[in-house]
């Protein structure tokens, strides 16, 4: 592992940052982290809400088990935060706290 | 279809057990093809930064990283001689037994579809089949969850995903961390945060260290493990990381910041022998970001079990696959080593992967007395560390169980008193719990609990109906439609 | 030991169930016996249908209509409690060919009285707005229905309690207790079991009980796959099929064949089926059958190729040789009864087929003549062999002895 930083708002330090975009919002994040970290590290702590309760979820099983962490990357939907990289250019959009209504039009 | 690749042994999973089993196998003269879900080698246990960011980690936070440098300078050796085709970034959704043509060695086949979305990887990975005449299967495991009030809030996260995270990135995902479950692996996360700079409030043990007199003639035949324990307490001694035996989070505590629900705090209590909370040892912890769980492993068993092997209940509780001194299953020609044929620890792994590899590829196996070592060290720990009995007692009828679907306790008593749904796989029918996107991965084993009763364990009957998985990963309808129809 | 009631039934599916249900609500005493738990057989592994579409003109449409008004009657007040959905079902036609069939299966459906409106190009478009574009045109049955049925077993077993009858779970059936020819209850590991009426609704392995009782049903086993997606926001708004299912469903071939049959469910995930495969108690999953389901689904709804499948599964629907259900008393048994062989209606039927059983069960004259559904029809023989008399209508099934190997419980569920 190389030199962890401390906590978590500082940039890893390394030598560039990687330009991304959140619900449309800039962000520069560190190379090299997956998308669930550079959001971590941003304080965005959930990103998706459940089909029912509408509960916000982000990181759990951190090891693309359990799938809370889905967001839509670069227009494919239902990607692992944990596991993606995240590369220059990313658009990534979460289902939080905009979420859509889910009541199903054919369950009259 | 996509291409199809031919070896003579395939190998899945390049964590401690697999790629020791690569190593092994293309060593004893096979060709070998190693597939796994990660983007580069070491799985969960020796995850680290991306070798594209950080082209030579030096292992800090890792145990066994020699180990790991030592496979790995083997694994690259193999892949230079052409031994050893290595493909990752793919994750297996079905394994098939070929239908014999000849009179035997019909071997196996293996589907794969890309981890990650092809765009999002920025590679030109594409899913492939893998026909192999021998398969060794080390998926390895994740953290065994069990549900509480409040565990669906942001910020709470396995244990073993901290450490995945802090591994992975090299940051921390919060400030101030309280981790909580049973069993040893609890001690190298709070190590984890600490030397990265977290502060961990406390490490809530349910289990007690008396428990461990009865083991400690176990313990004794593995001394590294004792060594490692105190460089636990070292780090602990350091950081002034309380260690509280005999004690639970109660509940997650959560407040809405900036709009959002999130993690604040644990309410913490003493527990019993049994794991009943005891009436005024209440606590609370207060400004936690980050609350880690685990209750021991669960060996990704769907695989393995999609060809029908025989299966034991280990002392863990968990299902897992029985295998002969060779790691043999009882599908001849099908191999297990890793978290699959018992939990207990990467050293095992390894040399259950090598004997592994090396039966698969046509090798003599000398049974090792260091893994039978470590094998009871094992279960001396599962011993000393059991899900407490008590445990349905914490949760209220509000209370989550299965994430994915949002079904609560209360739903599931209700189905098991008035619908008689008395395990996992009925529970799963009759109200979705398991039905989700994580197929019951995480919350397999408490409905399992919940269906048996409170304080009855879950049988292996309950215990494989739920860890049966048809699609061991999700896989694109068109990629279902795009196989070939005289493709097996 | 001897337990007695007046009514023994096997197997704790959605027939059993509905068996139950309306003998204890008839004031029968009643004993329900399962080898497994509720709803652990076909009951577990289908799509919950109560289709009208689909239906062969005559006694099996007669039947799914008067199965029907139960559910929508005796039953209404308990949909709640199976998700019951009046969801519409849609017959989609892609070759200007396949229009004209459908056109002419409506005429003849709306003789006799069926409830199917035709859909032009606009009108299936506007009822689902993600349909292939090759799409012709289509027709649409507001009778269709759909229901969760596991919950329906499950909660039919409940309430069947509730009215006085008895459940146990893991008793399985080793035997026939015999008085002269006569069936007098069965014997089991927790226990001899005597009834006046015993019941077998025990569906795919229902030909392989009647053989403990030496008499011959040929209720044989079709395999069939569904894939299940993620789940999405509703994109698939009612049981959407292809025209040529209609043809496969009361098929004879033995190959593998699929037409899509595409639904989206309460919870998110949309349903694609379905293959029908004569291949026996086989469970190896079949990578061309999952192809073929993709392909067939894609083509009715291409924005399916970009989903992802999180699971599938399979059931073996029980079917007999001339493709109706056995329903009523066994002459060539005295005592013992059937509600077995619904092959792929089994959900929507159950109701009715319950409901008639029962009225038959204390002597009342059926709402509907039960004959066509007669266990006699399959000979006077009493034998263990399946019979192959009905092979006049379609040919024998090369696979007749298949059924010898059920195991306990299907493997995956809905």
């Amino acid at each position: 592992m190389s030199t962890p930083t401390r906590g978590t708002a500082e940039a890893t330090p390394s030598a560039a940052v990687v330009r991304v975009s959140f619900d449309g919002r800039p962000l520069e994040v560190a190379p090299g982290q997956s998308v669930g970290a550079a959001l971590t590290a941003q304080s965005i702590t959930a990103w998706r809400a459940t089909r029912k309760g509408e509960r916000p979820r982000g990181l759990f099983c951190g090891i693309g088990v359990c799938f809370d962490c889905l967001l839509t990357v670069d227009g494919a939907a239902n990607q692992r935060a944990c596991l993606v990289e995240v590369r220059e250019g990313m658009e990534i959009e979460g289902s939080c706290p905009e979420v859509p209504s889910e009541e199903p039009g054919g369950r009259a | 279809m996509k291409p199809i690749v031919s070896t003579d042994v395939a190998v899945l999973g390049a964590g401690p057990a697999g790629l020791a089993a690569a190593v092994s196998a293309a060593e004893t003269g096979a060709a070998v093809v190693l597939v796994d879900a990660g983007a580069q080698p070491g799985g969960q246990f020796w995850r680290h930064r991306p070798e594209t960011v950080v082209p030579e980690p030096d292992g800090r936070g890792h145990h066994g990283w020699k180990s790991y440098l030592d496979l790995r300078a083997r694994f690259d050796a193999a892949r230079h001689q052409g031994l050893i085709t290595y493909l990752p970034g793919l994750q297996v959704w079905m394994a098939q037994q070929n239908q014999p043509t000849q009179a035997d060695d019909a071997g196996f086949t293996l589907r794969t579809t890309p981890t990650v979305a092809v765009a999002a990887s920025g590679a030109g990975v594409g899913a492939q089949a893998i026909v192999a005449r021998r398969l060794v299967l080390c998926p390895g495991g994740y953290d065994r969850q069990l549900p509480v009030p409040g565990w669906d809030l942001p910020g709470v996260m396995a244990a073993g995903g901290i450490q995945a995270f802090i591994k992975a990135n090299g940051i921390l995902p919060g400030k101030r961390f309280v981790i909580a479950g049973t069993g040893p692996f609890l001690l190298p996360v709070a190590a984890n945060i600490a030397e990265a700079g977290g502060k961990v409030l406390a490490v809530l043990e349910s289990s007690s260290p008396t428990a461990w007199l009865p083991h400690l003639r176990a313990a004794a035949g593995v001394p590294e493990k004792a060594l490692e324990g105190a460089q636990y307490a070292a780090v602990f001694a350091r950081h002034r990381i309380p260690y509280r035996t005999r004690s639970i989070v109660t509940e997650v505590l959560g407040s809405r910041i900036l709009g959002m629900d999130r993690v604040s705090g644990v309410r913490t209590a003493k527990v019993d022998v049994e794991g009943s909370a005891r009436p005024g040892t209440e606590r609370i912890y207060e400004d936690v970001d980050v609350v880690g769980f685990g209750w021991g492993f669960t060996p990704q068993m769907e695989l393995p079990l999609s060809f029908g092997i025989e299966t034991r209940i280990d002392a863990d509780g968990s299902l897992v696959g029985v295998v002969d001194e060779r790691q043999e299953s009882s599908v001849p020609g099908l191999y297990l080593a890793g978290e699959v044929t018992g939990v207990g620890g990467a050293t095992l792994a390894v040399l259950e992967g090598t004997a592994a590899g090396t039966a698969a590829a046509g090798g003599a196996v000398v049974p090792e007395k260091t893994a039978a070592r470590h094998r009871r060290f094992a279960e001396a720990m599962h011993g000393a560390h059991p899900v407490p009995a008590a445990w349905q007692d914490w949760l209220s009828p509000e209370t989550t169980v299965c994430r994915c679907e949002e079904v609560t306790a209360g739903q599931i008593m209700e189905a098991r008193e008035s619908l008689g749904a008395h395990d996992a796989r009925t529970l799963k029918s009759f109200i979705r719990a398991g039905m989700g996107w994580c197929q019951s991965r995480v919350c397999g084993f408490a409905s399992a609990c919940l269906g048996a009763g409170p304080g009855v364990s879950p049988t292996a009957e309950s215990l494989s109906g739920i860890a049966k998985r048809p699609l061991a990963a999700p896989v694109g309808i068109g990629e279902l439609a795009a196989l070939d129809a005289d493709d097996h | 030991m001897n337990q007695g009631s007046d009514v023994l039934v096997i197997g704790a599916g959605v027939i059993g169930a509905a068996t139950a249900y309306f003998a204890a609500r008839q004031g029968l005493s009643v004993t329900v016996i399962d080898k497994g738990l509720p709803a652990s057989g076909t009951s577990s592994a289908c799509e919950g249908n109560i289709l009208v579409s689909d239906k062969e003109l005559g006694p099996e449409l007669e039947l799914t209509r008067y199965s029907l008004g139960v559910w929508h009657g005796d039953l209404g007040d308990h949909k709640r409690l199976w998700e019951f959905e009046s969801k519409g079902g849609i017959i989609v036609a892609s070759r200007e060919s396949s229009l004209a069939s459908l056109n002419r299966v409506m005429a003849v459906q709306t003789g006799y009285g069926v409830a199917v409106e035709e859909l032009d190009q606009d009108a299936l478009r506007e009822a689902e707005p993600h349909i292939s574009h090759e799409a012709l045109g289509g027709a649409s049955y507001s009778e269709d229905c759909q229901v969760q049925p596991m919950l329906v077993a499950a909660h039919l077993v409940r309430l069947a309690t509730e009215a006085g009858a008895r459940f146990l779970a893991d008793t399985p059936v080793t035997g026939f207790l015999r008085s002269s020819n006569r069936v007098t209850g069965v014997k089991t590991p927790r226990g001899d079991f005597s009834a006046d009426a015993v019941v077998n609704c025990t569906g795919t392995w229902a030909g392989e009980l009647a053989a403990l009782a030496g008499v011959s049903v040929p209720v044989l086993p079709r395999r069939g796959f569904v894939v299940v997606t993620e789940p999405l926001p509703p994109m698939v708004h009612h049981k959407v099929y292809a025209a040529e299912y209609i043809d496969n469903v009361g098929s004879s071939d033995g190959g593998l064949q699929a037409s899509p049959v595409v639904e989206g469910t309460p919870s998110g995930t949309i349903l694609i089926g379905s293959t029908r495969e004569r291949v026996g108690f086989d469970r190896t999953v079949s990578t061309n059958a999952l192809s073929l389901l993709a392909r067939n689904a894609t083509a009715l709804f291409p924005f399916l190729e970009h989903v992802k499948a999180i699971r599938h599964y399979h059931g073996f629907r029980p079917y007999c040789p001339d493709h109706l259900p056995v329903i009523g008393h066994d002459e060539r048994a005295p005592g013992l009864w059937h509600a077995a062989g619904h092959e792929g209606a089994g959900i929507g039927l159950s109701a009715g087929t319950g409901k008639l059983l029962a009225q038959a069960l204390v002597g009342q004259a059926p709402d509907l003549d039960l004959s066509p559904f007669a266990p006699a029809r399959f000979g006077e023989l009493s034998t263990g062999e399946p019979a192959r008399h009905s092979s006049s209508h379609h040919p024998a099934s090369p696979q007749s002895a298949e059924h010898q190997s059920a195991e306990p419980r299907e493997e995956a569920s809905a």
